[in-house]
């Protein structure tokens, strides 16, 4: 008797302690691709504002779209724009997503410092990574047959660079590495190597050059280490990472995406190995109230 | 005297208990992988699974489900770590029974023991770091993340499990046929190559066979060093992933009850089977062997 008492007061205060909590707790929901980013951002706006209770979950970016839809989250996570039929669901319910770009996702594509290949087209670098070029001298190198290193199946890079620069099956000799570190080492090890990269891991590392990579046969080779490349959205390998909101935000959710977009919260975007937003998003950005 | 022999039974039935539950843990392990296999083996058909190459779960296009490439490369890895493990291991345990002095032997045997406790994990960052850059060096190749410097390193796994149990082996030939065979003048390079070690002949193919066990079930040593390309293997100089690289590189990530999900837990099957069949065949072989010396 003595005990169901005490379970149900351990039960009854559980419920008093956390119900407000939650009620006040924002919810963020959505892509893999960021949520380290967001958890990272959100860490360091909680440090600063003690009062503000963050929960950032993944799922996937339709996974977060779906959610704040059906008022489960107020931002969610996406690493593509909502499309047409989330939209009409969404205004059904009175939801209207408003868009943020908070970083951009880019790749460099890095080669071993004794290459004398320091310049590809967005198709030549399909083309290698599909095997279909298998070497060197056949996009003006050296005479040795080329590694791939790329990353394993269940990282989003893998797929992120798939679909943008492929469109097509990986190599099967491609060699799966456990992380973006893990590449940049093998490919600084072997001269015949060629891996894709974070920006942030390119730029650390010695010994590796960083490829210049141009959109189509005709255009300009671009850096990703050129931020003026990078900020005028020349540099092809890159796609922008979005928050959704419901309509214009208001109290903590803003004051959260406001800290993402401050000269703090950019640097921690580049901290993680994305790029930080550009003039031309910013301008985008503005029109939702930032 | 009644209630010791209350205690007797009491005790009895406890480790007859425990016994037990080692066998019903086996069979659920056993039934669970199953349970979880068959549902992919019927959709994509046991032929496709176990004689087609290409594992491609994630595809772009049409996902395929084939292990041929993997279970070669799980018995490339193997096998090249045997063939490094079983002579080094053999001579070893025979130098440790018969020629070193008691002081060399109190002092290598905990050490043999000690390379047993190293980490994988450490094992597979030496894989990285050292074995792989000095492979690329010696044979030529531009990067050293192939099937040899899995083989190496698990060579080195499998070491300690073949020295101990070998010698143990050797130890428990009979001092009479040594001294028969001295008798007969016989040097003590002969009576350890052709005494000792045939009369322990099925000692040391179990002490082997484990050793191999421990080899292919091996996961985060081969994950780190041996590149993992899907490729079919061309050589030992090729990257290879292993059954084990691929269940632990997918399966944190996969859909729960998908096809991939249930290949997987064939992969998982296919793996569990051949240990034990493995085991099972030391056990039968070391059994044998000691009943021949009684």
């Amino acid at each position: 008797m003595k005990t169901t008492l005490l379970f149900t007061m351990f039960l009854a205060s559980f419920l008093i302690g956390v119900v407000p909590a939650n009620a006040a707790m924002i919810q963020v929901k959505g892509s893999d691709t960021i949520i380290n980013l967001v958890q990272k951002e959100a860490e360091v706006f909680m440090q600063a504002d003690p009062s503000a209770k963050i929960a950032v979950t993944g799922g996937g970016s339709g996974t977060g779209i779906a959610a704040l839809i059906n008022g489960k989250c107020d931002i969610a996570n996406s690493s593509r724009t909502i499309n047409a039929k989330e939209i009409e669901t969404a205004l059904a319910n009175n939801v209207s997503p408003v868009r943020i770009v908070i970083a951009i996702d880019g790749l460099s594509v890095v080669v071993h410092s004794t290459n004398s290949v320091s310049k590809l087209t967005m198709d030549q670098i399909g083309a290698i990574y599909r095997g279909e070029i298998k070497n060197w001298s056949e996009v003006g190198g050296a005479n040795m047959p080329i590694s791939l290193y790329g990353r394993q199946s269940n990282s989003g890079t893998y797929g992120f660079f798939r679909e943008m620069v492929l469109k097509g099956e990986y190599a099967q000799s491609m060699k799966s590495m456990n992380g973006s570190s893990q590449i940049a080492e093998a490919v600084k090890s072997d001269p015949s190597g060629i891996g894709y990269v974070g920006v942030g891991y390119a730029k650390a590392a010695a010994g590796l050059t960083v490829v210049s990579v141009a959109a189509n046969a005709g255009s300009a080779y671009e850096s990703p280490l050129d931020e003026t490349a990078v900020d005028n959205g020349k540099y092809p390998i890159a796609r922008p990472l979005y928050q959704y909101v419901n309509g214009t935000p208001t109290g903590k959710v803003k004051d959260l995406i406001a800290f993402e977009l401050s000269a703090q919260g950019q640097q921690i975007v580049a901290e993680e190995g994305f790029f930080v937003i550009t003039s031309e998003y910013k301008a985008g950005n503005a029109k939702a109230g930032f | 005297m009644k209630i010791k022999r209350i205690k007797e039974k009491v005790v009895e039935g406890l480790f007859f208990l425990n016994g037990l539950i080692v066998i019903i843990i086996l069979a659920g392990i056993f039934l669970l992988l199953l349970k979880n296999a068959l549902p992919g083996l019927k959709e994509i058909g046991l032929m496709e699974f176990l004689a087609t190459g290409y594992w491609n779960p994630d595809a772009y296009g049409k996902a395929t489900y084939g292990a041929l490439s993997m279970l070669v490369s799980t018995g490339m890895v193997t096998i090249g770590s045997l063939l490094i493990a079983v002579p080094l291991g053999i001579g070893t345990a025979a130098y440790l029974s018969d020629v070193a002095s008691p002081r060399v032997r109190e002092i290598a045997k905990p050490v043999v023991e000690i390379l047993a406790g190293i980490p994988s994990v450490v094992l597979g960052f030496l894989g990285i770091v050292l074995v792989g850059p000095l492979l690329a060096k010696l044979t030529g190749t531009y990067n050293g993340l192939n099937a040899i410097n899995g083989s190496i390193l698990l060579a080195v796994m499998a070491l300690p499990t073949i020295i101990s149990l070998s010698e143990d082996a050797l130890n428990s030939v009979p001092r009479s046929y040594a001294e028969a065979s001295l008798a007969l003048g016989a040097n003590k390079w002969q009576t350890v190559t052709q005494v000792k070690v045939p009369a322990a002949a099925s000692g040391i193919v179990a002490a082997c066979m484990l050793g191999m066990g421990r080899a292919i079930g091996e996961t985060m040593t081969v994950l780190m060093a041996t590149g993992n390309a899907a490729q079919f293997p061309t050589g030992f100089l090729s990257s290879v992933k292993t059954m084990t690289s691929t269940i632990a590189i997918e399966l944190g990530e996969v859909a729960y009850f998908t096809t991939h999900f249930y290949m997987l837990f064939s992969v998982g099957l296919v793996l569990f089977l051949i240990t034990f069949v493995i085991n099972l065949i030391s056990d039968i072989v070391f059994n044998k062997h000691m009943k021949m010396l009684k």
